[in-house]
């Protein structure tokens, strides 16, 4: 049937067009002058000492986004559900305001609120924390909110206070265990978007993994596409996880409204 | 409930609110009143330099970029939707590629900027098989690193942002219309001109939309790839915050990111309303 | 087209399905199924979900096709013809009116496709609405509508144009117990007036034999009955029948020739029943009668009242316990614990050969 042939036809043109970069990369960064192969450009992954940093860098920063969001993010939503359910829209709103507001809007204004933060807290790129949660905010929001959907909150926990449990006990041992899926979804995909985070972080002067990358793409290009390629390749391994994580629900990254 | 048990509830979201404020709205609105001043100064000489001739370029390079990868994106993103749809739900076909979109789409300009710069830089792959091969060469003066590059790199991850966003819209084309409209009598032309398609229209319309919102604002690949000049804004942006022959006119940025986000809000407004309306249907 | 037709000038056409056969990987779906229904019947398929009845519904629509076997509808073979060219309506469970057009353009939606005139098309359409009771809301949409509502559009839109065959899919499964009581009169009363040949596919008993003229009962992928409602009901021929359609009592029997002795009386057997060893019969609770009774067989379990009757759960002594039915007045003194003799009644019952 003709219409089999065009789906194989599209389909070999889509792979060819997103693999040949990748590919690219591969080749590019384990090519050696005169010829051959090397993983000299990998090796400066764990070597290069502004390379390796700036990894450790950008962990941190996500492990501290993820916690950030999640301090900030799962009382409020279970609060509002629980409590204050008219507000539900409003606080929707402001959690998917940050589409809206491009990062780059964010850094260019931010500066004043910064010079405070780093006058009080510290100087160093971990503060970089606080606007990264505002970033993740929209989609952690839509993955602890499509959790928080599929459970009747209300009823759980009317039951267990019934039973003698605090709201404390409520939230953490009985609405938490319960949408899991929903806290691990959130906190992959903030792990990925820190991890590509470029554009506060290189505005405020500070050296993520990003900015590195770009920094050595001048002086040492092989090692910026193999970083590139090593950092693609993780955040495919996370968001991959995160598929099986979910199974059973309905992918919603992305109607956004 | 009595009264007060209403207000002390609300009164726990205020650290979230308070949050909200210190580092989204605050510089928001630190953006949208900076590009009324100048010196400290109520002024609207930024502003006026909004339209100058350079100013007024970048923008209409912006909008050309915007426009361009957004309507390429939707349309060939809708396409490897539709491709996706048609296959076994849980096969690992699907699987890698929504996982890859969601890469691809959200990680970070600069891994895609450098992906092109192996493939179609001066000594890339693809550049140096044509070289010895057919004695193409593709890298001509490096337009990789101008305006047609960037449309290029964008495209790389516009479609994959649409596959995100339109393939829920797919998904939710029930099977019952289309088993509906045949027993009706439909071809499976009318049910697509009558149905399907209509039921489609605002959720493709709604996605092109983010796509051009998505490419106006993004950053990162530019600031990679674009080393000389500041063809579109968020790089006049740049230049605005860093550079020295633009004597750190400050307020300049400002007035160029006030900008953004008027652009940027009126185009989320109109996907809103447009799909707000109507994503209803396709839940 | 202007009037609604009577049952009596109907122009229903006669269904044939010869031999179907549908397999889905090892399960079996339809194994050799046959059913002939007459011009303008309404046949209901019964069945427990897998037995295949949607399977035959979908097969029958064009929707889905045999391995092998084939369809005949008004004499003509269908089997190969694409389901928009079958000239069929159908009402599916749910979800199957097009949201973004108003109950009128759904209802007309068929006469479109057929190049009907918009003038004309309006009129069928209001019409149909008028049929099925719903004249005021044509301007509306689908989600402005209850779900007995959207299923009476949806009823509407496979009538509009005049199918030789109409098909419901479990059209009341979706729906709250007191609204599929009321529709499925109205959909009787519609099909009726217009004498279109029915399918009505069900899991639900009740509508089947409330509304049907003939039910068939199915069983992994084959028809174990198919006989007007009553019949099934008092004359089932196979266990399956028995146990699935209405409440049944298996009681000891000991058939011997054309009659079997139960609870100390010889009943007459119905056609298919063991007629010798140990057996079980298949006794309905209203076959049953329990009176107060000092050398009584049983001993009352619990009672329980339906409104018009009592139900009474006994347990015989040394036996099953079984449940039996009695009017108000006679179960007065039938309390838990109170000694009883339960007896069986003439009519025919089916024995089945003992476990």
């Amino acid at each position: 049937m003709g219409w089999r042939l065009m789906r194989w036809a599209l389909l070999l043109l889509f792979a060819v067009f997103f693999v040949v970069p990748l590919y690219a990369m591969l080749d590019f960064s384990t090519r050696q002058a005169g010829g051959g192969r090397t993983g000299e450009a990998w090796a400066a992954l764990v070597q290069d000492p502004q390379l390796s940093s700036a990894i450790i860098t950008s962990l941190l920063l996500a492990a501290l986004t993820v916690l950030g969001m999640l301090l900030l993010l799962l009382p409020t939503m279970i609060w509002v559900r629980l409590r204050v359910p008219k507000a539900t829209r409003f606080v929707e709103f402001l959690c998917l305001l940050p589409l809206a507001i491009p990062a780059l809007v964010i850094v260019v204004g931010m500066r004043n609120v910064y010079t405070w933060v780093n006058y009080l807290i510290s100087d160093s790129a971990l503060t970089l924390t606080f606007v990264y949660i505002v970033l993740v905010l929209p989609y952690a929001y839509r993955a602890i909110d499509s959790a928080l959907s599929g459970l009747d909150v209300k009823t759980l926990s009317e039951a267990a206070r019934s039973l003698g449990a605090g709201w404390p006990t409520v939230i953490a041992r009985i609405v938490v265990p319960n949408i899991w899926s929903g806290v691990l979804s959130a906190a992959f995909i903030s792990v990925a978007l820190v991890l590509g985070e470029f554009t506060i972080a290189s505005l405020t002067n500070y050296e993520n993994l990003q900015v590195v990358i770009n920094l050595l793409g001048k002086s040492a290009a092989r090692v910026s596409v193999a970083a590139s390629l090593a950092s693609l390749i993780f955040a495919t391994v996370l968001l991959m996880a995160l598929s099986y994580v979910g199974r059973g629900r309905r992918a919603q990254e992305g109607s956004l409204l | 409930m009595s009264r007060r048990s209403g207000l002390i509830p609300s009164l726990a979201l205020l650290p979230f609110l308070a949050y909200l404020t210190l580092f989204l709205l605050i510089p928001t609105v630190t953006v949208i009143v900076g590009a009324f001043q100048e010196d400290d100064r109520f002024s609207t000489v930024n502003i006026e330099a909004l339209s100058s001739p350079a100013a007024l370029r970048t923008l209409r390079n912006s909008i050309l970029l915007s426009g361009s990868t957004a309507v390429i994106g939707a349309v060939f993103g809708a396409l490897l939707s539709y491709l996706v749809v048609t296959a076994p739900p849980t096969s690992l076909f699907r699987r890698v590629v929504v996982s890859m979109a969601g890469v691809l789409a959200q990680f970070g300009g600069v891994t895609l900027a450098f992906a092109f710069i192996a493939t179609l830089g001066f000594s890339g792959v693809v550049t140096e098989m044509l070289r010895s091969t057919v004695g193409l060469d593709v890298f001509g003066s490096g337009w990789l690193f101008g305006l047609p590059g960037l449309i290029l790199v964008y495209t790389y991850f516009q479609i994959p942002l649409m596959v995100i966003v339109f393939l829920p819209a797919l998904e939710g084309l029930k099977p019952q219309w289309r088993e509906a409209a045949l027993s009706s009598g439909a071809t499976t032309r009318q049910y697509w001109l009558h149905v399907g398609i209509p039921l489609l229209r605002p959720a493709f319309l709604g996605a092109t939309l983010l796509l051009f919102a998505n490419a106006f604002a993004a950053y990162a690949t530019a600031a990679a790839l674009v080393s000389q000049g500041n063809p579109i804004l968020p790089l006049l942006i740049r230049a605005g915050l860093t550079s020295e022959v633009l004597l750190g006119r400050q307020n300049l940025a400002f007035a160029l990111a006030f900008e953004m986000i008027l652009v940027v809000a009126v185009v989320m407004t109109a996907y809103a309303l447009l799909v707000r309306r109507t994503s209803r249907w396709l839940r | 087209m202007s009037t609604h037709r009577t049952g009596a000038d109907s122009t229903g056409v006669e269904v044939v399905l010869d031999g179907l056969t549908r397999r889905f990987g090892d399960v079996v779906a339809l194994d050799r199924f046959d059913l002939t229904i007459a011009p303008g019947e309404m046949v209901a398929l019964l069945g427990p979900s897998g037995c295949g009845k949607t399977t035959a519904l979908r097969i029958l629509a064009g929707l889905d096709r045999a391995d092998s076997g084939h369809v005949r509808v008004g004499g003509r073979d269908l089997t190969e013809v694409p389901a928009n060219k079958r000239d069929m309506g159908m009402v599916f469970q749910a979800y199957s009116l097009f949201p973004h057009m108003t109950v009128a353009d759904n209802v007309a939606f068929g006469l479109r496709m057929r190049g009907v005139g918009q003038k004309q098309r309006q009129a069928r359409a209001a019409e149909m609405l008028d049929l099925v009771g719903l004249q005021t809301q044509g301007g509306r949409y689908a989600h402005q509508l209850s779900g007995g509502q959207q299923q009476r559009v949806a009823l509407a839109r496979a009538l509009a144009i005049e199918p030789s065959v109409l098909l419901l899919d479990e059209p009341l499964s979706a729906l709250d117990a007191k609204v599929r009581t009321q529709l499925r009169e109205e959909i009787r009363r519609v099909q009726v007036e217009v004498g279109t040949t029915t399918v009505f596919v069900t899991h639900d008993q009740e509508e089947a034999l409330a509304i049907a003229d003939r039910v068939g009962v199915m069983s992994e992928g084959q028809l174990e009955q198919i006989a007007p409602p009553e019949e099934l009901y008092t004359r089932p021929r196979t266990r399956f029948v028995a146990e699935f359609v209405g409440l049944t009592n298996r009681l000891p029997a000991t058939p011997d020739g054309a009659a079997a002795e139960i609870l100390g009386s010889q009943v007459p057997l119905l056609a298919g029943s063991a007629t010798a060893g140990a057996g079980i019969a298949l006794v309905r609770p209203e076959s049953l009668s329990v009176a107060p009774s000092g050398d009584g067989n049983a001993t009352v379990v619990t009672r329980s009242f339906l409104g018009s009757l009592c139900r009474v759960v006994c347990e015989l002594d040394g036996g099953p316990e079984v449940v039996a039915q009695a009017l108000i007045e006679e179960a007065t003194d039938l309390h838990p614990g109170v000694r009883v003799r339960v007896t069986v009644s003439r009519s025919p019952v089916l024995v089945v050969a003992g476990d």
